[in-house]
Formats: structure tokens, C-alpha cells, sequence
């Protein structure tokens, strides 16, 4: 069996924020995971509080009245500091990181009004340096530039939409260049395109003589992987006006910049993430977990630890089931499941869009992000639960998941950290008294 | 827990798995094929999407999962288990028991017979093989690619050195699958893994009968032979399993396979001797790790003042067991090991022979090979021969398996 300091169980925003901060706090940290997670389909904007239920324009300064509103919401229980703290901390992960100098830019006191990919404004508040310019609270005049190739990326139906929005003017572009030999391309096709000089050179070539005056020029997030922040600087320079990414639909290039950045880090703190181990079950002794059950291949293995993260996701991801009598399940360490409605209460609303009461059941946690049971007792003393596992939000209509799952998972890590801190003093007080 | 509860991955269900594909994409990011090569269209499509038209009596709607390479890493990402791999490499032995089998696949795919025919010639077998017109030759006539990097014939087995000795007497006792890389391609490798074991309080038993595995049949669609061999070895080795005799392999591919992949995706399961050896069966730098967790390892290492490269080759990740050569390396003093940022180097096993396919093999392993280009190092380390052959030749570094590093650093050469 193997010991590890933690064991964090989920690789997705809040499990790896959490086991970067672990381990480059100085503890030994093992990621197990089904699979890579949800880096990969995140727009990789860290959405804070978009909506409660009116636009927010100032996140954190709402967050005290919200989170009063929503008993049982994790921002209850992070709070505006615990938020307060965990965004700068990952914009600094990037700052020395795989992919410096690209950046985060923004702050969690106000929020952005980023176009999606369908043309509509999503507020959000710390956002990667390319995105930034496409920020249209003031409005303004854009371009934005589609590839035919290039599936579910539609720049004349983003730009009509835009131009719904008052103050701004849109239109679309559509160009037919494929990356080279290329048949079928998806986002991360283009953006290995979009690293290689001579193609940056036949867009810039294409763009450049249809562009408005006022314009500035939008792009699908697909601005380059291996060094998005020269491939966006370059196309600014060469356009002569802001230049700015819109997320795309899965694979986000985005996404795969915060997984291949936070990677890393934790690479080189000397933890890292091992895929296909489905978390089993907790072995424990009382209410203190001794280790984790994971199954690998046909083989069932124990990874011993003296804390848990668990950051599995919620219904989404696969993190919590619901079977067909309505009982809720948690499904890598068996935690009890609140928040489901009870028989006859309202489950579901009936806007796709709208309030869906079931989309707030997860694991309850108490102050210090413990699991605890119906009875607010806690299940297990060691375990700490961080991201979309947890329950009280619904971070779809709220556009609060990037939020929730770093602020959890921040400070998930620091309660750890704090922990085996004073115990190590403790321990070191005994030995000298 | 037995076996008998993971019935989602074995029979009828593996494919079924098929079902919680969400269409995420993430396989597709990871795959190295389609990465660089628009003849594979990516493990989502010719996976669970296209699976679902592969109806029994029917052709397969697309034989462009013949350009799979097998290695394994859409599954090893796949966040909802989805046994894409595994699917894929079930819907191509179909698609050739359809096709038939080429005359080329059917002498690459048994490493053991051309290992038997080649040894006792082993000298005019391995100047046959760096004969560029030879070479050029068997491309025309046979489609193995005559720039592929192809093994050297000892002209000696592992098999017979074993014979001639006794592992002293040691209260830890392991069985060593060497397969057939060992024996006929690199007696010295198996060598050195005994007398590792060895300096590491192990008494190494050597069971007799062991060939090829039969993974390279398998990956290439002759299942029926594959099981053959499959059943050959797993008789060869059940007694020492049964006897609570831990088996430790140093081909991690081959490990792998006789582990899970056979039972798996040859659906042989209820095999009685390959359920043993399954159970018992560990890639060496897992086994040893697991040693260093229990605090049973000896760790008494001379420094060795080397840089090395270190690539965990796709079938090692399929292991599920992390990096564990990287673990035992630090254990080394002085030396500075790398660690390497690549899914694959691309030859996966007997994929980058192929003519039709070589091109792609290197391109899959570019950025591994400029990595190691760049490090300058010393030595390059991977586990699994066919890679260490294959990135050797495209970097022109030498390539050693984990036990080397090991081996040296015990002072035992």
C-alpha cells in the first residue's frame, strides 16, 4: 500500500487546485482519477457570481448577501475571503508556469461581458489575457472571424446575436483556410495551426484588408497551445487593433491551457496525477479515513493517506448518481447525498433554463468543508470536499462553477495545510517541553 | 474483491461501455494519430460512434481504425470509462478476419518464431536486417518499412543462460517472465534483471516453456493465434503464481497483457491459468516500488553521475501504477533524470513497422525525440523494448530499460 500525505480523488478545477497548493505547500500529494476532467470542456474563465438571480456586476462585493440568501451554498462556506484569495493564487500558478507569459487578467470585484460562441454576453471575472479584449460592457464595434472547418463555431450567428446587445455592431467573417493535410479539424487543430507561423501569416493575410476601422477582431478560442500568448500578441501587432478569443464547444483550447499549466506545477512539486483508478471506497478507522480504495484495471488497490480531497464532480461528471427510486449516491467514497427532493416536492422546473431544485444535491459539508450526514454530524474528520460534489449550488445558472470549484479547492488545500501544520508544531512543542 | 466484480470491463459489457460516451472530446486531444495524420479520424468516431453501426453479420462501416495504433491512451483519459481502445482493438480483428491477414502482419506479430528461425543464424540474420537493399526489399515485397528500427538476433537465449544456474537460496522468491524480447532480442536484459533481483534479496525462479505472449498477434487482429499464446504462457507460469510466487516482467507491454488485456480483450477470463497469473502478475518498477513502500527495498545505491531521459511508454500508463521508474530512480544518488512530456513515441509495437504507417510513427514521436535531442543526456530510459529500438534509432541515444539504471547504480556493472 501506498502512503501518501493526500490523496485527492478528481482531476478536474478544484482537485488539481487543490493538489498544486498541497503540494507546493510541502506536502506529499497523489491525484487518482477515472479520467482527465473538466479542464477540457471549461471555458477556463474563472466565472465567480454571474447571476443571483439578476446580473451581478461586482461579484465578490454580492457574495455576503448571496451566500446569506442560499443556506448550504459553498460560498457560505468559503465566503468572500476564501474567493478573495483563491483567484489571485491562480493567476500566479501561471505567471512562471509551461505557458508564461500567458496570463489571467481581471479580478473577482467586477465582472466582464464576454460574447459566447452563440453571441450572447456571459459575465465573468478573471479570464485569460486573451479573452480579455472582448469585454462589451461599453459596447463597441467587432469582427469576428470564423473557419469554415472549424464545427460549431458559426461567426455570422455569433455576430447577429452580438448585435442584439445595445451599443454593440458585429459581423462575421468566414474563412476557408484548413490547417495543412487536415480533413476534419477541431478546436486544437487550429491551434496547433494557429503556433505555426505560416498560418498565423495566410489568417492575418486574409483578415487584415476587410477590417473596419473601429473594429476589433474576435477569434474561437483556438489562438494557439504551445504559446498562445506570442500567437495572440502577434496577431494584435500585425492587425494594428484588440484581438480576442470566444470560447469554443469541447475540446476548449482554453481548457487544456489550465490543465497542461496546473499539470505541470504539480509535476514539478513532485506530485502527480495517475488516471484509471475509480475510486472505490474510503478504509477507515471510526470516523478517520486510513486510505483510499481504488480500482485499477482488474485490480483493486488501497493508497493509504492521512487526508482526503474529494473533488469528483457532481451529476455532470459522474461524481453523484441518482438511482431509480430517487436515492442519491456519492460514488468514490459512499458520502451521503443531501439536497435531493423529498417525494411530491418539485424536482425539476420546467424552463430548460430555469431553477431545477435537483441540480443543488451534492455532499453537505460543515464549516471546515467535512462531510457531514442529515444529522450536520460529520461522516469522516479527514475528508474534505471541494467543487461541483458539493451541494447548494447551481453554478449553470448562478455562472459560479469556475468559482466554486477553485475557492473550495483553495482553501481545501489550506485547511490541510494549517492542520498538519500545527500538528507538526505540536509535535515539535512536545519534543522540546 | 475478485474479478468476478468487475464485470463492466469483461465480455459483452466492456463494449456496452460504449453507452457513457458523452462526446466530450477529451480522447480525441489525447490521441496521438490523429494528431498528426488525417487518416485516422480519432478514437471518438471510429471508437463508441462508429462501433455502434458494426453490426455482427455486417462489413465495418470504415476501415480506418485499421490506422489505430493500439496504444491505449484514449481509454487511459476517457473520463466516463469508456473502453475505447479496447473496443477498437475487437472491431479491427473483426474488420481483418474480413480483409485477411497480410503475409507481413503474420511474421511481425511473432516475435518468438522469427526469434527461433533468426538465432542460431544470427549473424547472417542480423546483417539480412541492416541491408539497406535487403532491407529495401522486404519493404516491396513485405511492407516493413526499411528505415523501421528492427531487433538484433543475441545468437544467444536468456532461456539457456537461466538453465545453467541457480538463484541462491532467498526468503523473497520471484518468478521472472522474461517473454521473448529477453530470450532471443536481449539475453543481457534479462540478465541483468536477475542479477538486480537478486541484489535485492530475491531468489529468482525462471519458469521454462515461456515464449511470446502473444500481444503482437493480438494487436494485430489474429485473436485465435493470440489466445493460443495467451494459454501457452499463462501454463508456462500458473505453478509459480500458485504457489504464491509473485511474477515480475520487465516488458511492460507484456505484462500488461497477461494483467488485464488478454482477459480483457481477448475475453478470456474464465482461463483458470491466466487468472492466476493475472492476479500475480507486476511490471517490475511497480513491483520494486511496492517493495519501497514496505520498506523492504535495499536502497545502498552507488551514486551515478549520469543524465538521463525518462519516457513511460503508453503501455506502461495503461498500468494505471503511475511513474514508478521515476521513484526508483531518485533513489539513485547523483543521478538527473529527466522527465519526458510525451504520450508516445509512436511505433507501438508492430504498428511503425509497417510501411504504410512508418511516417506516421515518426511523426507521433517528433516531440519526444526533440525532448530527448534537447537534454543531451547521457542515457534515454524507457520500459518497453519496441520503444527503446524505435526512439534509439531516431535519436541516436541510447535507450535502456529502468533495470540498467538500477543495475549500474548497484555496482553490479
Amino acid at each position: 500500500m501506498s502512503r501518501h500525505d493526500v490523496v485527492v480523488v478528481g482531476a478536474g478545477m478544484a482537485g488539481l487546485t487543490a493538489a498544486v497548493r498541497l503540494a507546493e505547500g510541502g506536502a506529499t500529494v497523489l491525484v487518482l482519477a477515472k479520467g482527465v476532467g473538466a479542464t477540457h470542456l471549461s471555458p477556463a474563465t474563472i466565472d465567480v457570481l454571474g447571476y443571483a438571480p439578476d446580473r451581478v456586476d461586482r461579484p465578490l462585493e454580492a457574495l455576503a448577501a448571496f451566500a446569506e440568501r442560499h443556506p448550504g451554498h459553498p460560498y457560505g462556506v468559503v465566503g468572500a475571503a476564501g474567493v478573495a484569495a483563491a483567484v489571485p493564487w491562480f493567476a500566479e500558478r501561471f505567471a512562471d508556469g509551461p505557458l508564461a507569459p500567458y496570463a489571467y487578467t481581471g479580478t473577482a470585484d467586477e465582472n466582464l461581458l464576454l460574447p459566447t460562441a452563440v453571441g450572447v454576453l456571459r459575465p465573468s471575472a478573471v479570464v485569460p489575457e486573451t479573452m480579455a479584449g472582448g469585454d462589451l460592457r461599453d459596447g463597441g464595434e467587432v469582427c469576428v472571424v470564423g473557419f469554415r472547418a472549424l464545427k460549431d463555431f458559426h461567426p455570422r450567428l455569433a455576430a447577429d446575436n452580438l448585435s442584439r446587445h445595445p451599443g454593440v455592431t458585429a459581423r462575421g467573417i468566414e474563412l476557408d483556410c484548413v490547417p495543412e493535410g487536415r480533413v476534419d479539424v477541431n478546436a486544437l487543430g487550429f491551434a496547433r495551426a494557429f503556433d505555426d507561423a505560416a498560418f498565423r501569416k495566410d489568417v492575418v493575410a486574409r483578415v487584415a484588408g476587410r477590417l473596419h476601422a473601429e473594429e476589433r477582431v474576435a477569434f474561437p478560442a483556438v489562438l494557439g497551445i504551445a504559446d498562445p500568448h506570442a500567437v495572440w500578441s502577434e496577431l494584435q501587432d500585425r492587425l494594428g487593433r484588440p484581438v480576442f478569443e470566444i470560447p469554443t464547444l469541447p475540446p476548449s483550447v482554453p481548457g487544456m491551457r489550465v490543465f497542461a499549466t496546473l499539470r505541470e506545477r504539480l509535476r514539478r512539486a513532485g506530485s502527480r496525477v495517475v488516471l484509471n483508478n475509480v475510486v472505490t471506497g474510503a478504509e477507515h478507522r471510526g470516523g478517520t479515513v486510513t486510505g483510499v480504495r481504488a480500482r485499477v484495471g482488474l485490480r483493486d488497490v488501497v493508497h493509504g493517506a492521512d487526508w482526503v480531497v474529494l473533488a469528483t464532480g457532481g451529476f455532470a461528471s459522474g461524481g453523484v448518481e441518482l438511482d431509480s427510486r430517487w436515492a442519491g449516491r456519492e460514488v468514490a467514497l459512499g458520502l451521503p447525498v443531501a439536497g435531493i427532493p423529498a417525494p411530491g416536492e418539485e424536482r425539476f422546473g420546467p424552463a430548460y433554463f430555469g431553477e431545477h431544485p435537483m441540480a443543488r444535491a451534492g455532499v453537505a459539508v460543515d464549516a471546515d468543508q467535512r462531510p457531514v450526514g442529515a444529522d450536520g454530524a460529520r461522516v469522516f474528520d479527514n475528508v474534505l470536499v471541494a467543487g461541483a460534489t458539493l451541494a447548494g449550488a447551481e453554478p449553470w445558472r448562478e455562472k459560479s462553477g469556475e468559482g466554486i470549484s477553485l475557492a473550495t479547492g483553495h482553501r481545501a488545500a489550506g485547511l490541510i495545510l494549517d492542520a498538519a501544520g500545527s500538528a507538526q508544531r505540536s509535535a515539535v512543542a512536545a519534543t522540546e517541553g | 474483491m475478485t474479478a468476478h466484480d468487475h464485470h463492466d470491463v469483461l465480455g459483452t459489457l466492456m463494449r456496452d461501455s460504449l453507452d457513457h460516451c458523452v462526446k466530450c472530446t477529451i480522447c480525441e486531444t489525447f490521441c496521438p494519430v490523429s494528431n498528426v495524420t488525417p487518416l485516422f479520424p480519432g478514437p471518438k468516431y471510429v471508437g463508441p460512434q462508429a462501433e455502434r453501426f458494426r453490426v455482427p453479420a455486417d462489413e465495418s462501416p470504415d476501415d480506418s481504425l485499421d490506422y489505430c495504433s493500439g496504444c491505449g491512451i484514449c481509454t487511459q483519459v476517457c473520463p466516463q470509462g469508456v473502453h475505447i481502445a479496447e473496443i477498437n482493438t475487437q472491431a479491427r480483428a473483426k474488420l481483418r478476419e474480413r480483409t485477411g491477414f497480410k503475409l507481413r502482419d503474420r511474421i511481425i506479430a511473432r516475435p518468438d518464431l522469427t526469434g527461433r528461425l533468426g538465432t542460431p543464424a544470427a549473424g547472417l540474420a542480423n546483417r539480412t536486417l541492416r541491408s539497406r537493399p535487403l532491407r529495401l526489399v522486404a519493404e516491396r515485397v513485405l511492407g516493413i518499412d526499411h528505415r523501421a528500427a528492427v531487433p538484433s538476433f543475441a545468437g544467444r537465449t536468456f532461456q539457456a543462460w537461466a538453465k545453467g544456474r541457480t538463484s541462491p537460496p532467498a526468503q523473497r522468491r520471484v518468478a521472472y517472465f522474461h517473454g521473448c524480447g529477453a530470450n532471443w532480442y536481449e539475453p543481457d536484459s534479462g540478465q541483468r534483471t536477475v542479477e538486480l533481483l537478486e541484489w535485492l534479496g530475491c531468489q529468482v525462479d525462471v519458469p521454462r516453456g515461456q515464449s511470446c505472449c502473444g500481444l503482437p498477434l493480438q494487436s494485430n487482429g489474429m485473436f485465435g493465434a493470440a489466445r493460443k499464446y495467451v494459454r501457452r504462457m499463462a501454463r508456462a507460469l500458473a505453478p509459480a503464481a500458485r504457489q504464491g510466487i509473485d511474477l515480475v516482467g520487465t516488458s511492460t507491454s507484456c505484462t500488461l497483457m497477461l494483467k488485464r488485456e488478454a482477459r480483457e480483450i481477448l475475453g478470456m477470463d474464465e482461463d483458470p491459468d491466466l487468472r492466476v497469473v493475472s492476479d500475480n502478475m507486476y511490471d517490475i518498477c511497480e513491483y520494486l516500488v511496492m517493495l519501497h513502500e514496505r520498506g523492504e527495498l535495499r536502497t545502498d545505491f552507488r551514486p551515478l553521475p549520469l543524465t538521463v531521459t525518462y519516457h513511460a511508454p503508453c503501455q506502461q500508463q495503461g498500468h494505471g501504477v503511475g511513474k514508478p521508474a521515476l521513484d526508483l530512480m531518485a533513489l539513485v544518488p547523483g543521478l538527473r533524470v529527466i522527465e519526458n512530456d510525451a504520450t508516445c513515441c509512436g511505433i507501438a509495437g508492430t504498428y511503425g513497422l509497417k510501411r504504410e504507417k512508418f511516417d506516421i510513427a515518426m511523426d507521433v514521436g517528433k516531440g519526444l525525440f526533440a525532448q530527448i535531442g534537447d537534454a543531451r543526456p547521457d542515457l534515454a530510459v524507457c520500459d518497453s523494448e519496441t520503444c527503446r529500438w524505435h526512439i534509439e534509432q531516431a535519436t541516436g541515444v541510447k535507450t535502456v530499460h529502468p533495470v540498467e539504471v538500477l543495475h549500474r547504480a548497484a555496482g553490479l556493472s
